[in-house]
């Protein structure tokens, strides 16, 4: 085999693509964790973690460290393959997904045609992912937790791909970074404002993020994993690392999903104003939704299993349909 | 369809809202059955944190008992040793003075509103948003402060004595609870739009767990219970004590049974508590706060009888029954938490578990004044 | 149909107004007192254990040993042992040991001391490894202490 120039550059840039995006998703994984710990304390009048390094830096240091030297523990009569292969499902779609993601103009894993399309096939296999851990821990509450999730993702996948679908029919493109590239400029180009396509295009951003949220089973959608009534959830019986990698997954997805966000409707690596474009305008835009994400987490109670439902399929499926229905009457008179 | 296809076979299940739970406030067990996520049957197992109370008022002279009377309800601890206090002196015919009176209906008021302010920061946090019991407890903490500089201690107070109060409040006290009370009218704003009008905790609470005043007269719940079932029973306006007659305030009632009505109960109560507070302030007399006259170790004459109060839960009763020397013959101690807690069985037979848990929230259980 | 609408904008202007008032909040200052970076202030009457008290005048302790704390103590924590000096009026306070372990802080035996003798005092760090240092609190020695630092 002649080992040519190209060959070489190809195998490092892999390389170096694979290793940064892990390290990516693992690095947000670890410091979204502490701004989840640092903005319920701004919220709450209180300080947040402040012992571990300076203004609590390494604290996620500190919790890596803590899950790293749990012992790992298999239940007995629990299905051994499924319960360790089960964090692996969850984890590996995320990064997935960060590789067709456009980070800047330069930067970006893969430019796929269908980049959109792959998006989306990637992070449906979490779901599988989080059913089969709950089931193969031989836990009740667990299984029935898992059922849950089941269901609130199939709910919410359908307005997510509703907006998905009508917002490729103005772009014409599957394309992400051809979908920024459609966005240049300065933020009224960007297509949440943009209104001729659409007229409730904001309300579609809406709508995306709501889905968003509940997909990555955030905020008040989180019915599994905070103090759910039985003080279980699909999780109960993982420990130490195990536990931990659904954990990386869940602000995984929640970096997949504000990603996702600012590209399709804030613009990627546009600047508001259309003077410097570049990476950090990206990263600005993703971590000021990650803060909101967070935001909504801490402002609200949670809803019911069944307040859940009804929101996706009696308000989200419809005005997801009205947003659908505008917009092929828009393009077609437009 | 035959006999046979109509009878469904569903499965029961008997699950442990054990003990140790997150969202029974203190050692409660409930043996529920549920049928998927139904209530079927729920069954309230209580004890773990009996401590024998009433024993011991029988083995205490009255007077060494006042430190056990706010070990009972500890979150409204001025109420229990307000009932037992009155019903001493109503037996033994002690007459307060009125500035005594008028302290430790401002001090008990005080309670009132922080135990409140503590019940929506905990209820909330059952149903899920973590925030709004910072800012109670907040505000709740500056109660603390006053009555931990007038009294010593910031939640068992032991301040009312057999004729009065032990300590007398100072000017600092007063301009502290009259900023206190304009500082909280102005937050009450704040609180019913982070809360009340909040869409997701109105899903939440209205129209779930019905409680109707058939039951609450069956069960003999009483408190914010009744009250959010249309029925104004309020001690302090049924039979009043104290200086109760001669301020003006109202009695928040609401019809729905729900536990949206039971939360706005509470929420009014507060306010109107803030206005019985600065009602009091103002027509605070001078003069002594201790009856002359009250033998140290106190025999009250042989009899029986009958105190209750309006504590924050419900009405709290106490009974003695004297046989003239320095102990009780017999000492109960009526919890309303129990009468609260008595009702969750027959109401939540049907209920999902989510709404069956905001139901006890509601109840305003504090766990050991059901064991005492 | 108007208040299918409704009740969507309505429900969603209410979560805006409650994130709008979380995010309000991060702008006041953090209530939290940084303990043991800082400290509060006990104020006056804080119940800590109580301590015996000089007199001023005669530089001895007030207490008589007269037994009313004894007494009147519903958690019997107390004992305390006295005895008579010669040619003196009245008794002196040999021992006085409190088992802090028992004591809920009610101040009954502060009220019943004829002799102004008890006060609380505003000791809030109570720490130890083991329970024998609390069971056995030995109130003369500590106050005696007390008196060597002061004076």
């Amino acid at each position: 085999m002649i080992i040519s120039h190209e060959l070489v550059i190809g195998v490092v840039r892999l390389t170096l693509y694979v290793v940064g995006l892990i390290a990516f998703a693992a690095f947000n994984a670890a410091y979204l964790s502490l701004l989840e710990r640092k903005a319920p304390a701004w919220f709450q009048l209180r300080y947040g973690p402040k012992e571990v390094g300076p203004f609590g830096l390494l604290q996620p240091v500190a919790d890596g460290i803590k899950l790293l030297t749990k012992q790992l523990l298999v239940q007995e009569g629990a299905d051994v393959l499924l319960f360790k292969l089960a964090p692996v499902m969850v984890i590996v779609p995320a990064i997935m997904c960060l590789a067709v993601i456009p980070f800047s103009e330069t930067i970006g894993g893969r430019n796929i045609n269908l980049g959109l399309l792959a998006t989306f096939s990637f992070s449906a296999i979490h779901v599988l992912g989080t059913m089969l851990g709950g089931w193969a821990s031989y836990n009740k509450y667990a299984s029935i937790a898992a059922a849950r999730v089941v269901a609130q993702n199939i709910a919410y996948e359908i307005p997510l791909l509703l907006v998905v679908v009508a917002l490729v029919m103005v772009t014409h493109t599957f394309n992400l970074h051809e979908i920024v590239a459609q966005q240049a400029g300065a933020f009224w180009h960007w297509n949440i404002l943009r209104l001729q396509a659409s007229p409730l295009m904001p309300l579609a951003f809406l709508i995306f993020f709501t889905c968003m949220l509940a997909e990555s089973n955030r905020a008040p959608f989180d019915m599994i994993e905070a103090e759910s009534e039985l003080v279980a959830g699909a999780f109960t019986e993982y420990s130490g690392m195990g536990f931990g990698i659904f954990f990386i997954a869940e602000y995984a997805n929640i970096v997949v999903g504000c990603s996702l966000a600012t590209v399709l409707f804030l613009g990627g690596w546009h600047c508001p104003f259309g003077l410097l474009p570049g990476l950090h305008w990206f990263l600005i835009k993703m971590y000021a939704l990650c803060f909101a994400v967070i935001w909504v987490r801490w402002s609200f109670p949670r809803t019911q299993f069944y307040g859940l439902l009804n929101l996706s399929w009696k308000f989200l499926i419809p005005l997801a349909f009205i947003h659908l229905a505008l917009t092929a009457v828009m393009l077609k008179l437009v | 369809m035959s006999i046979e296809a109509q009878t469904l076979h569903r499965e029961t299940f008997i699950l442990n809202l054990g003990p140790q739970h997150p969202a029974t406030h203190g050692v409660l067990r409930i043996k529920l059955t549920l049928d998927g996520e139904y209530i079927e049957n729920a069954e309230p197992v209580i004890g773990y944190g009996h401590r024998m109370h009433e024993k011991m008022g029988e083995n205490r002279t009255y007077a060494k008992f006042l430190p056990n009377t706010a070990r009972m309800d500890y979150v409204a601890a001025m109420f229990n040793t307000h009932g037992y206090v009155c019903a001493i002196e109503r037996l033994a015919g002690i007459t307060v003075p009125e500035r005594a009176d008028f302290i430790r209906v401002i001090t008990a008021e005080l309670n009132r509103v922080a135990s409140h302010l503590l019940w929506v920061g905990a209820f909330l946090i059952d149903l899920g948003g973590f925030t709004p019991l910072l800012y109670t407890f907040d505000d709740r903490e500056q109660i603390l402060d006053l009555l931990e500089a007038v009294t010593g201690a910031r939640l068992t107070f032991c301040y009312y004595r057999f004729g009065g109060v032990c300590n007398d409040i100072d000017d600092d006290f007063i301009a502290g609870t009259r900023k206190f009370v304009a500082r909280l009218r102005s937050r009450m704003a704040m609180y019913h739009a982070l809360i009340t009008k909040n869409v997701i905790f109105r899903r939440r609470c209205e129209n779930i767990g019905p409680i109707s005043a058939e039951i609450c007269r069956k069960y003999g719940a009483t408190g914010p219970v009744i009250r959010g079932s249309g029925v104004a029973y309020d001690v302090r306006k049924a039979e009043p004590y104290s200086i109760y007659p001669r301020l003006d305030f109202n009695v928040p009632v609401y019809d729905q049974g729900d536990c949206m009505a039971r939360y706005l109960v509470r929420m009014d109560e507060i306010v109107e508590s803030l206005r019985i507070v600065e009602q009091a302030l103002e027509r605070l007399p001078s003069g002594p706060i201790m009856a002359e006259k009250v033998p140290r170790i106190l025999k009250p004459p042989k009899g029986d009888c009958y105190f209750n109060v309006e504590s924050a839960r419900g009405s709290f009763g106490v009974r003695v029954i004297s046989d003239g020397t320095d102990k009780a013959y017999r000492l109960k101690l009526r919890s309303p938490c129990f009468s609260n807690l008595s009702i969750f069985q027959e109401c939540s037979r049907g209920m999902l578990l989510a709404d069956a848990l905001a139901l006890l929230g509601t109840l305003d259980l504090v766990i050991p004044d059901i064991d005492r | 149909m108007w208040n299918y609408f409704k009740e969507i904008f309505g429900g969603a202007y209410s979560l805006l107004v409650g994130m709008w008032i979380t995010l309000r909040h991060t702008f006041r200052r953090p209530v939290t007192v940084q303990y043991p970076y800082k400290t509060l202030k006990m104020p006056a009457r804080y119940r800590g254990h109580i301590q015996l008290t000089y007199d001023e005048t005669t530089g001895q302790l007030k207490c008589a040993a007269c037994m009313a704390c004894e007494r009147a103590c519903p958690s019997n924590c107390i004992s305390l042992g006295g005895y008579k000096p010669e040619g003196a009026t009245r008794k002196m306070v040999s021992k006085y040991v409190l088992d802090f372990t028992s004591c809920s802080l009610c101040g009954l035996c502060v009220e019943s001391c004829h002799f102004n003798a008890l006060e609380f005092s505003k000791d809030y760090n109570l720490a130890s490894t083991g329970k024998n240092e609390y069971i056995v609190m030995d109130m003369l020695k500590q106050a005696q202490e007390k008196k060597g630092k002061g004076a």
